[in-house]
């Protein structure tokens, strides 16, 4: 899909976020929606090259969603590339659902790595990175964290790891949104300068909006075609809850769903029907 | 008899199986110390030092089992065990990876390091995750054949290795979840993993010239237990042992009380750690001050038989 159709699609896996999420009655709303259109761009901007018949194989791309909580969003991309039937969406964190909580790689086809307790899906992916290499595979690994996740230390032995082994294979995106469960990262935790700290681990970064399909785009690209034996980073500056005009922005929405009320006022808003 | 110490054959069988190209094995800077070192210079293109960082080589050896590869990585006990707990239930166990963690210089015999150094509790954290499988190898033989049987079988594995030479006195094969009986006893029972086995042989021995019998069981597979030979050997005798370089909480000794409790209800005396840190000293000096010389473990059980 190029930009257009991007932008459109997103409104579809929006609304099969917060349907699924309504559904559950628990469950992270506002880091799923602020990764979406990073996700979407990965999953169906022909960034990914993955084949959902047949998803370990060798040559192709690996994703791993480090901030585990925003599993709905991974779930929608996965439902609608083909994984698995949409309709599980709505057995989201019931009892026996392949859909976990946090991602289960041992429950649901899609899931490189089972993640949640965070910062060890990046720690994971760059095993996979150093793994691809060691068999020679022309694959790429990605994998998403947050910023609450940097407040981790693991985060910085995995990247001086990736740096050491230089792993260009692997390309980390930050879903910079600001927002944490206890209110905003600067005044939680400050991470920040985030650039100059990927940068100091040996990272080529780049910063796009995380809501800007071009830039996405572009930034994917640039990963792909610059094969230097660095790792990249790509830090995407986002909105947590971005597309529901009253979770934007508001941490009160980290681990909370819609309501039925808000279900509707939100996919009216969205301009898009129930349903999956 | 020969003093060998079980990290050596660590290293030794890591060469022996590392013809397997599906093999990789990672340390945290301690590969000289652990022994994986000997597969670095053998297989050096599929050696990985992660630096001391033992969290992020955990869930690295899980990125790398998630790609297919049989790995091995390893540490000091107390680092890869609690240092890295996290990793090892998060990354390995719940998605029940083909990971082998081995860590070394467990116990108190490491001796000289100091408390900071001498894991007492990793067998409890290790046996507490579901589909971790503990090994405690007695010596170094049985390190060796561990070590290929874990190459052979489904991880995850935690396999505990010790420092200091001690004996190598086993000669039967390794099988996973299968225990041994050293020698045959009527009147009590040790129920015992790792190098210290050594001393309750030679306590049995003692006991023997004042005509107390007793049977000497190598339980290297801490998990799952060999419930069948721990049922039919405790049922035969009227006292039972346990005996481990490991606190009495939550190891062998925790594991043989809660399978015999449920099962085959019993007096059971635990000899290890008694709920404190160790210190600096020799192993030596250190099984001394904490209750495991062959004079000690003979005492105890001689006063638990008059005490009858």
């Amino acid at each position: 899909m190029k930009t257009k159709e991007l932008e459109e699609f997103s409104k579809t896996l929006r609304k099969a976020i917060l349907v699924s999420l309504n559904a559950a009655k628990s469950g992270h709303s506002g880091g799923s929606l602020s990764s979406i259109d990073i996700l979407n761009t990965l999953y169906f901007g022909g960034v990914l090259n993955i084949d959902p018949n047949n998803p370990r194989n060798d040559n192709q791309d690996r994703f791993v969603l480090s901030k585990g909580h925003a599993a709905p969003a991974l779930y929608v991309c996965l439902a609608y590339k083909g994984f698995f039937n949409k309709d599980l969406l709505y057995t989201l964190r019931k009892l026996g659902s392949p859909l976990q909580g946090h991602p289960d790689s041992k429950k649901l086809s899609g899931v490189c790595a089972s993640t949640g307790s965070l910062g060890h899906g990046l720690s994971q992916a760059v095993g996979m990175a150093l793994a691809l290499k060691l068999k020679n595979s022309p694959a790429n690994v990605y994998c998403l964290i947050g910023d609450g996740e940097m407040q981790e230390g693991l985060v910085y032995e995995a990247l001086m790891c990736a740096s050491h082994y230089k792993l260009d294979n692997l390309c980390v995106i930050l879903d910079f949104n600001g927002l944490q469960i206890d209110g905003a990262i600067s005044d939680v935790m400050n991470i920040s300068p985030v650039k100059e700290k990927f940068e100091a681990f040996g990272f080529l970064t780049y910063e796009v909006d995380g809501h800007n399909y071009d830039q996405l785009l572009d930034a994917f690209e640039r990963f792909k075609n610059t094969k230097n034996s660095k790792p990249f980073a790509l830090i995407a500056h986002t909105i947590k809850g971005k597309g529901v005009s009253f979770m934007e922005n508001k941490y009160e929405y980290h681990g909370k769903p819609p309501t039925d009320e808000e279900l509707d006022k939100a996919l009216l808003e969205l301009g898009v029907e129930n349903g999956i | 008899m020969e003093y060998k110490a079980t990290r050596d054959a660590y290293g030794k069988a890591l060469v022996e199986i590392g013809i397997d190209k599906n093999i990789v094995v990672l340390d945290a800077d301690l590969s000289s110390s652990t022994k994986s070192a000997e597969f670095r210079k053998a297989y050096p293109e599929r050696f990985f030092n992660i630096g001391i960082a033992e969290l992020n080589m955990v869930d690295i050896a899980a990125g790398f089992a998630l790609e297919g590869f049989k790995v091995f990585a390893s540490s000091f006990a107390v680092f890869i065990t609690g240092r890295a707990f996290e990793g090892v239930r998060q990354s390995i166990c719940y998605q029940n990876l083909d990971v082998v963690l081995c860590g070394s210089h467990a116990g108190i015999s490491v001796g000289e390091d100091g408390g900071s150094h001498q894991a007492i509790c990793d067998i409890s954290l290790m046996r507490s995750l579901p589909n971790m499988q503990v090994i405690v190898p007695a010596d170094y033989n049985e390190t060796y054949r561990a070590v290929l049987a874990l190459h052979k079988n489904k991880g995850p594995f935690y396999l505990r290795t010790s420092r200091e030479k001690s004996l190598n006195f086993t000669t039967h094969d390794f099988e996973i979840g299968k225990a041994h009986i050293l020698r045959q006893g009527i009147h009590a029972c040790i129920f015992a993993c790792g190098p210290v086995i050594e001393f309750a042989l030679k306590a049995a021995q003692e006991l023997d010239k004042e005509k107390i019998s007793v049977c000497v069981v190598d339980i290297s597979t801490v998990k799952p237990l060999d419930t069948d030979t721990i049922y039919n050997t405790a049922k035969n005798v009227g006292h039972v042992f346990t005996l481990e370089e490991h606190s009495i909480i939550g190891g062998l000794g925790s594991a043989i009380c809660e399978f015999l409790g449920e099962n085959l209800p019993k007096r059971i005396k635990r000899i290890g750690i008694n709920d404190k840190f160790g210190q600096s000293g020799t192993s030596a000096d250190l099984f001394c001050e904490y209750g495991f010389s062959v004079e000690n473990i003979a005492s105890k059980i001689k006063k638990s038989l008059e005490d009858d």
